[in-house]
């Protein structure tokens, strides 16, 4: 059924008893042309675009819980493209030039509000730091803003900018950035994917992955063995484990990022605010909460709950950057469990298995990345060729020597 | 929970006190070793769902390595030990 406002007035005629389920509940056919294992939003993204764009529609999504249990209904909802580095920009500008046009390409309405993120700076050197970045955006033809400390004492008056020891200078505003709302874009993926032909699959975790003379000839799962031409891997969190199974040694470490959330206000936070000073990031929600998450717990973690430390920390982060969050309840807390790759920057690529991919290492950035993965994946599976964006996201680039490193930490995961 | 670390030498002690470098179980191979072993000690992870190696040094304490055996799913800690212990034992 397509969403309009005349099925609203429809269904409300009807006393909304009418309204269909968004997918249907699949079970296993013995076999497929793709099975993609994980249906999180970048296997549910993958598998619409195989099907529509790819014309390739075959296709089962695997997911051991249920949709929106993983990470795509545990993170922050923010949607971004200020990135600096080469490899990096043009694929996260690709991904929000998708966000801006997700509702109209789904008929899914997933509350993208382009509200801004603007990244503070406290430091002469950080804000060069910002400047070149702004400059690495402009030239990859994304707009980006400077903010001086006037302006953003007009635009944003409850910081606190004499902080001794980290006063407020200024900001890196990017006014296309926002946020979306996570568990829609997993709905409207799913929605969109099953219009499409494919069969999401939900409780139904793989077991072992079956080879024959080297090629990956189907998945065992807790709903039986399940046949495939092409076995692709968007498990996010559980990628080693995954790849294990497949024997594939990878640059990963599972690490746990806690959020947050707190009793609704009335609308006050008009932006994302990331606080440079240590690493806080809040926004409002529409529900009226505000979201704010700040680093990882800093040891390699699967438990999908946090550490009390950590969430002490992070308070302190944003009780320093807006002292009147003191007087706010948090009224519940998430942890996520991502992997974390050796340099902070995702791998879409092929493995040394011929018909097996991998979609994995998105550390913080996978909820931004969702639509451009999800369509450079489907384009590595469909035509096994790497698509232009995603040329400096594969796996062999550590051996290379052509790390992609955002934060310059080196291999050490913790530190991204 | 891993919240608390007994220090060998310091007893009970937040895990803030520490800063952690990661798996232990790596074996550092020698200068002339292959591209590829240099690759896999450097950018491969094992990274288990269960019990692991990991070094943690006591950076506000008595600054040593120690070798934290933990369980990456439950956070339990199992056992503690000195850095050079650790490698004395294991012929390191």
């Amino acid at each position: 059924m397509r969403y309009s406002a005349f099925s609203i007035v429809k269904n409300a005629l009807s006393g909304n008893l009418k309204w269909k389920p968004q997918w249907r509940q699949a079970e296993p056919k013995s076999h497929y042309d793709v099975i993609i294992i994980g249906g999180g939003g970048h296997g549910l993204a993958a598998a619409y675009y195989l099907a529509k764009e790819f014309g390739v529609k075959n296709v089962a999504v695997l997911e051991k819980g249920y949709l929106g249990s993983g990470n795509v209904g545990r993170n922050t909802t923010i949607v971004r493209s200020n990135y600096m580095l080469p490899g990096n920009e043009p694929f996260y500008e690709f991904s929000m030039k998708l966000w801006e046009g997700l509702e109209r390409e789904l008929n899914y309405n997933v509350m993208l509000s382009q509200r801004g993120v603007i990244m503070l700076y406290h430091s002469d050197g950080q804000r060069d730091a910002y400047i070149r970045r702004g400059n690495a955006m402009w030239m990859e033809g994304v707009a980006a803003e400077l903010i001086e400390r006037d302006q953003l004492k007009k635009m944003i008056p409850f910081l606190n900018y004499d902080h001794a020891r980290y006063p407020i200078l200024g900001g890196l505003l990017q006014r296309r950035a926002g946020t979306a709302r996570h568990d829609a874009v997993a709905w409207g993926y799913a929605r969109g994917a099953d219009r499409h032909g494919v069969d999401i699959i939900e409780h139904c975790e793989v077991t072992a992955i079956r080879r024959e003379s080297g090629v990956v000839t189907g998945v065992e799962t807790t709903k039986g063995f399940i046949g495939c031409g092409k076995l692709a891997l968007a498990a996010a969190g559980n990628t080693s484990r995954v790849g294990e199974m497949a024997e594939l040694k990878l640059p990963i470490e599972s690490h746990v990022l806690q959020a947050f959330v707190t009793e609704a206000l009335k609308p006050c936070i008009d932006h994302v605010i990331v606080y440079g000073g240590g690493h806080f990031y809040i926004s409002q929600s529409d529900k009226g909460g505000l979201v704010f998450g700040a680093e990882i717990d800093g040891y390699t973690s699967y438990a999908q709950r946090g550490n009390l430390a950590t969430a002490e920390h992070v308070m302190e982060e944003g009780v320093t950057m807006i002292p009147g969050l003191s007087r706010v309840r948090v009224l519940r807390s998430w942890a996520g469990v991502m992997d974390m790759s050796m340099d902070g920057s995702p791998i879409i690529d092929r493995t040394p298995i011929d018909n097996l991919y991998l979609n994995c290492g998105w550390c913080y950035g996978g909820f931004k990345a969702t639509p451009a993965s999800g369509y450079c994946f489907a384009h590595l599976i469909a035509k096994n060729d790497t698509h232009p964006v995603a040329r400096a996201l594969r796996l062999d680039r550590f051996a290379r020597g052509y790390a992609v490193d955002e934060a310059g930490a080196g291999p050490q995961p913790n530190l991204h | 929970m891993a919240s608390l670390i007994t220090c060998p030498h310091c007893g009970v002690r937040p895990k803030e006190e520490f800063a952690i470098r990661g798996d232990a179980s790596l074996v550092r191979p020698v200068p002339t070793a292959s591209d590829e072993a240099w690759h896999d000690y450097v950018y491969v992870r094992a990274n288990p769902r269960g019990r692991t190696l990991e070094h943690w040094q006591h950076v506000a304490g008595c600054r040593r390595f120690l070798v934290v055996d933990r369980d990456t799913f439950t956070h339990e800690v199992h056992s503690v030990t000195d850095g050079a212990v650790f490698a004395r034992e294991n012929g390191r």
